[in-house]
């Protein structure tokens, strides 16, 4: 699968709700960020944690939060960055 | 090498949760709680029953696991603060460029990115979701990096935790809090201490901690 982001792109986590393995962080859905690293892609770990293949594989992004969008208050010159697939990602117009 | 730290990730500012302790959370550092042990030990003789592994694979790959250790990573950082273009590459990509300085063949472990610490800007590594580690250059994580504390306080007051392993930044130092949540791993490459331009390449090793290249700490200059 090719990345649908690249680096400096908006992007936004989706903010579902899964009840199965899955390695999006609960603190980061529904948040706004910006594309900074295009790693390879993975195998889909919400499938390989119940034995299956895990394809399609998924474009793996570093994804840069500035703290206040995560938390909601200010914390002097913070960022927070996370790993996430990119079928969590949607583009934030 | 790195000493072991009083664990100051508790909001009362008591000390580390201990294993006589009661009100112990079940999964903090010092205890584990006997029905993992049986739960492990009757996974892993099922595992080897039904040929998924066998006991000598195990035990080569808990020997493996073992031989790594922060000296590795130590190495690493030494070499790329004395050779920019050794830098250049593990930056870049830094698997191929451990590889080749320690001869140690990390096909079978996790992707690894290597994020280098300057004047500007300090990384710090956590893994919010579980505890991932780049173990191939720094060995087993500390019971601490583990911890439910630590996991949660490093991304939601990355600059109260940091000061209480006695790093104090600067605001207009960036702090980047790096949170390992998928199938990348980090190292921090901290930065060189001022007054070390004579020091030797083991020298330089000797220097640098583990704590440092998790970016909980910064490296003091050396004592002259």
């Amino acid at each position: 699968m090719t990345p649908s982001f690249a680096p400096g792109d908006q992007v936004k986590v989706r903010a579902a709700d899964v009840t199965t393995h899955c390695r999006t962080p609960h603190y980061l859905r529904g948040k706004r960020g910006v594309v900074a690293r295009v790693f390879g892609a993975f195998p889909n770990p919400e499938q390989l944690a119940y034995h299956r293949p895990g394809v399609p594989y998924q474009p793996l992004y570093q994804i840069e939060f500035d703290f206040r969008e995560v938390w909601g208050r200010a914390e002097a010159n913070t960022v927070i960055t996370a790993d996430i697939y990119q079928h969590w990602l949607e583009r934030d117009a | 090498m790195a000493h072991d730290h009083d664990h100051p990730h508790h909001d009362h500012g008591h000390d580390h949760a201990h294993a006589d302790d009661t009100h112990a959370p079940v999964n903090e550092a010092h205890g584990v709680r006997p029905e993992s042990v049986l739960l492990e030990r009757a996974l892993r003789e099922l595992l080897i029953e039904k040929n998924v592994f066998t006991a000598a694979g195990l035990q080569r790959q808990i020997e493996l696991t073992e031989s790594r250790n922060p000296e590795l990573g130590a190495r690493v950082v030494a070499r790329a603060w004395t050779d920019p273009q050794y830098k250049a590459r593990l930056l870049a990509e830094a698997k191929p460029a451990i590889e080749s300085l320690l001869g140690i063949d990390l096909n079978l472990t996790p992707e690894l990115t290597v994020v280098e610490n300057t004047s500007g800007r300090h990384h710090v590594i956590c893994c919010t979701l579980c505890s991932c580690y780049p173990r191939a250059v720094l060995g087993i994580p500390p019971a601490w990096y583990k911890s439910p504390e630590y996991r949660a306080r490093m991304v939601s007051e990355p600059r109260a935790v940091l000061a209480e392993f006695g790093t104090r930044l600067p605001d207009d130092v960036e702090v980047r809090v790096v949170d390992s949540t998928a199938d990348m791993r980090y190292m921090v490459l901290p930065l060189r201490p001022r007054h070390t331009d004579n020091m030797s390449e083991a020298e330089l090793v000797a220097l640098i901690t583990r704590d440092s290249m998790i970016g909980v700490t910064v490296l003091p200059e050396p004592r002259r």
